[in-house]
């Protein structure tokens, strides 16, 4: 989790009522047909005011999406975590290769000999292995972990990440 | 929860739909509900039984990390044995720092079989926070894999049609959602 850069000046830019907004959008957006509406009777202001709060918001990347949040098993996909050990000078070309895949949603470098970490979902486990393979095989490099997870102890569902 | 078998069609379309920015329309149901060919009473029914049945984790607003205070987070691998690892499990996902515990197959080489995600407001307080997790489970083989670099951050696309054909993303040179 990283601050962004424009901390100060974002911050300049939002009202204690783009905070009440904020909040309220996050944990309890009206899933209705007027929700702009309902949301603005809440806030004691118009819908056209919210509506161009959320525009400005929006614009301003605070907001960086409205709409659902999936569970990913619900839906029948399958996730694992996979660790790489990659060349310092091989880093972009493997990355190019692995972030090519839309089910390959996180990918971090970590200080360690397996520096590439990243994450897949797929449909299926059949497709998760074919992703694997073709990775190793675009990459020349054997050494990939593939890591599922066995048992949940804890995920947290936090407000600030879609992970 | 609801078996993924159960999804129609029209709710993978319904899927598609709500993984994409709400429109900001004064009826923003409506405008899915035209594109899906059903009605806005169906569309909002939808998507309160995906709430209700655990498909849907939540819908609303995601902001960007601006306000968050914890700004530094370290994922720790620990070798845990065998017979202790559900006390272990539990016990760190306890911790108020931990995000994330999952258990994890060891591999050849790599003996670490729990994994924690943790959060504090600096290195330092997360290398604090390993300490007291070391100390208190009395776990002393792990690893803090500190992130050097964000490749790649993205949101999940269910159902995205390009994906369905095969070899996507391989064609050589191209960069897709390199942050």
């Amino acid at each position: 989790m990283s601050v962004p850069r424009a901390r100060g000046f974002v911050s300049m830019e939002i009202d204690a009522l783009d905070r009440e907004l904020l909040n309220l959008l996050q944990t309890e957006f009206p899933v209705a047909s007027r929700p702009y509406m309902m949301l603005a009777e809440r806030l004691c202001t118009s819908e056209e005011d919210i509506m161009q709060r959320l525009r400005r918001l929006s614009g301003l990347g605070v907001i960086r999406r409205i709409g659902g949040v999936f569970d990913s098993r619900a839906l029948g996909y399958l996730g694992t975590l996979c660790a790489m050990k990659v060349p310092a000078d091989k880093i972009e070309e493997v990355a190019a290769v692995v972030n090519g895949y839309p089910g390959v949603t996180h990918n971090y470098l970590r200080d360690h000999d397996y520096n590439m970490w990243f994450t897949v979902l797929a449909e299926s486990e059949q497709r998760i292995r074919s992703i694997l393979d073709e990775i190793r095989r675009a990459t020349g490099i054997d050494d990939l972990m593939d890591l599922p997870a066995r048992r949940v102890f804890k995920i947290k569902v936090t407000f600030d990440a879609e992970a | 929860m609801q078996k993924p078998s159960s999804l129609s069609e029209q709710d993978r379309q319904l899927v598609r739909e709500m993984q994409e920015n709400l429109p900001l329309v004064s009826r923003p149901f409506l405008e899915i509900a035209q594109r899906l060919g059903i009605s806005e009473e169906e569309v909002i029914g939808r998507v309160q039984e995906f709430l209700r049945d655990g498909i849907l984790r939540r819908f609303g607003a995601t902001l960007r990390h601006w306000r968050v205070g914890y700004a530094a987070n370290v994922m720790v691998v620990w070798r845990v044995p065998e017979d202790r690892l559900e006390e272990v499990g539990l016990q760190m996902a306890g911790a108020p720092e931990v995000s994330h515990c999952y258990e994890r197959p060891a591999r050849a080489g790599w003996p670490y079989n729990l994994y924690t995600m943790l959060h504090g407001k600096s290195r330092q307080e997360c290398e604090a926070i390993t300490a007291r997790l070391a100390r208190e489970s009395g776990i002393s083989e792990y690893r803090m894999l500190f992130s050097v670099r964000e490749l790649k951050k993205s949101s999940m696309r269910y159902f995205d049609e390009e994906e369905g054909r095969s070899n996507h993303g391989l064609r050589t040179g191209q960069v897709k959602d390199l942050i």
